[in-house]
């Protein structure tokens, strides 16, 4: 797999990164997770860990004698045939005012009636590009620019779990309680990041996500379900 | 197992941290001052990776209802058992109903009580080290009871090495590699990093030490990207933040160093004003 000029660069004692060209786009996304799926595949025990972000994988070793070059033959050997295994996530969210606490703002910020807001949010299909920032914090990109909107100058100092918020670009769920400077838009009676389950986190990097629109009354029920564990989230892997 | 009389400031259990978990966005945490927490766990010949208790700046007051083998290392927080001194960096036999205290701190900021066999709290996500969101509570309550197992051991099998201790606590120097952004500094900039004195300001925990002084800085944040323990990040109006255990796994902050593990662990024990330089390894 030749498709990048990559840059591989010694971080630390134990870890090497490596950088792709600095551009927000899913093809280096999918790059850069085939290339550490195929390192989780390897089983290798040196390696302690190995993460992600938008234009970049570290790869941390349990001693000192790693090699960069042996690292670049891997990825160079990996066939671009290889197919990433990604699923496809709908979650319920409540766009009720009562939820969506910074609505009213953005109504009157971005001159579009909230139902046009919430149809614009609900529409689109965002890629995980990164989990981070709080544990089951997703970076969701591809967000319409018609709602685009800057962060509070004053983070709120306790945005309630569940929560979804815009900020700037992107747009994202709270998984927990905590402080936060995104408009809040809604909320979703999901839990993403639950401790209990053998996987906490559902979501992966380069899964997709879309949004769809529910009730209050729905978003009782599917609390209630959820906390008893009956509740299923619906994939829609097409 | 042992009764929480008094909590202290911040008193957390911690192992050698959780791993695996990095790209949901978890951080590995773990003991901050690994070196001494390890140590301490030999002492009494635990496993490495045995769970032991944080204590930072201010001890806790602890009620054994077992019989077991305490060592304690790191910080100087003068510990007492049942009232009368004792030394650290040996093994302590433990009677049913004994009281740990602690006094005054002279040198160093966090010490590390090990129990034989470890700290028996629940694993989360392989691992008992305690941080918010993800075990129940982030630091010991008073009142909690801690479960561990009753057994004694007082064969100590370490020897201590006390030049290797003293270098632990004294002297400003932490060693750095370069980090990922650092050809992106001026010369002047790269200069003033090794050049100039800081200082541990107030806002120091286990996510991170941001030092008082800060140094000019032009460069544009970075595309978020990934940090780890150790990572020296320079933020917009030039302050420098180390960032620790209990790290966010990513940033957009330049990397500008990184702290070898030994640096890591040393900085864990200072102090608020304490001085640091920076040493290019």
């Amino acid at each position: 797999m030749k498709t990048y000029n990559l840059k591989y660069k010694k971080f630390g004692e134990y870890s090497i990164l490596v950088e792709w060209p600095q551009i927000i786009n899913e093809k280096i996304l999918n790059n850069i997770l085939l290339f550490k799926s195929e390192l989780d595949k390897k089983n290798n025990v040196k390696i302690t860990s190995c993460k992600t972000s938008y234009n970049s994988l570290l790869v941390t070793y349990s001693d000192h004698n790693n090699k960069i070059s042996e690292l670049k033959s891997f990825y160079n050997e990996i066939k671009i045939s290889k197919k990433l295994k990604i699923d496809k996530w709908e979650i319920p969210v409540c766009y009720e005012t009562e939820f969506g606490k910074d609505l009213n703002l953005l109504e009157k910020n971005l001159s579009l009636t909230i139902n046009k807001i919430i149809s614009i949010h609900s529409a689109k299909q965002y890629t995980v590009y990164n989990i981070g920032f709080l544990p089951g914090f997703l970076y969701l990109g591809g967000m319409d620019e018609r709602i685009f909107h800057p962060r509070k100058e004053k983070p709120a100092m306790n945005v309630e779990k569940g929560s979804v918020g815009i900020g700037g670009s992107q747009t994202g769920i709270y998984p927990n309680n905590s402080p936060g400077g995104w408009q809040i838009i809604g909320k979703t009676p999901i839990d993403l990041f639950d401790i209990n389950r053998n996987n906490p986190c559902l979501v992966k990097p380069g899964d997709k996500i879309s949004f769809h629109s529910i009730s209050k009354k729905e978003f009782q029920l599917i609390t209630v379900q959820e906390k008893s564990g009956i509740y299923k989230l619906k994939k829609n892997n097409k | 197992m042992i009764e929480v009389i008094k909590p202290g400031l911040y008193s957390s259990i911690q192992d050698k941290g959780r791993f695996g978990f990095e790209n949901y966005g978890v951080p590995i945490s773990g003991s901050m001052d690994q070196f001494s927490s390890i140590l301490s766990n030999k002492i009494i010949s635990n496993n490495d990776n045995d769970a032991v208790m944080e204590i930072t700046m201010i001890g806790p007051t602890l009620k054994f209802k077992t019989e077991t083998t305490i060592s304690i290392t790191g910080a100087d927080m003068s510990p007492l058992l049942n009232g009368e001194n004792i030394n650290l960096f040996k093994p302590h036999i433990i009677k049913n109903g004994d009281i740990l205290s602690f006094g005054k701190l002279k040198c160093g900021l966090r010490c590390y009580l090990s129990v034989l066999n470890g700290f028996k709290t629940k694993k989360i996500m392989n691992s008992r080290s305690m941080y918010a969101n993800i075990t129940k509570e982030f630091r010991i309550s008073k009142g909690d009871i801690l479960n561990l197992e009753s057994k004694i051991n007082s064969n100590n099998t370490i020897s201590l090495n006390d030049f290797e201790y003293e270098n632990h606590f004294k002297g400003p120097f932490i060693e750095v590699y370069k980090g990922p952004e650092y050809e992106k500094l001026s010369i002047k900039q790269q200069t003033n990093l090794f050049n100039k004195k800081f200082t541990v300001s107030n806002k120091n925990n286990r996510m991170a030490y941001q030092m008082n002084e800060a140094i000019e800085n032009n460069l544009d944040s970075i595309i978020t990207s990934l940090v780890m323990q150790g990572t020296v990040q320079l933020t917009p109006s030039g302050e420098i933040i180390v960032l620790m255990r209990d790290n966010q796994t990513c940033g957009g902050y330049p990397r500008i160093l990184q702290l070898n593990e030994s640096s890591i662990n040393k900085l864990s024990q200072k102090h608020m004003n304490d001085r640091i330089i920076f040493k290019l390894i």
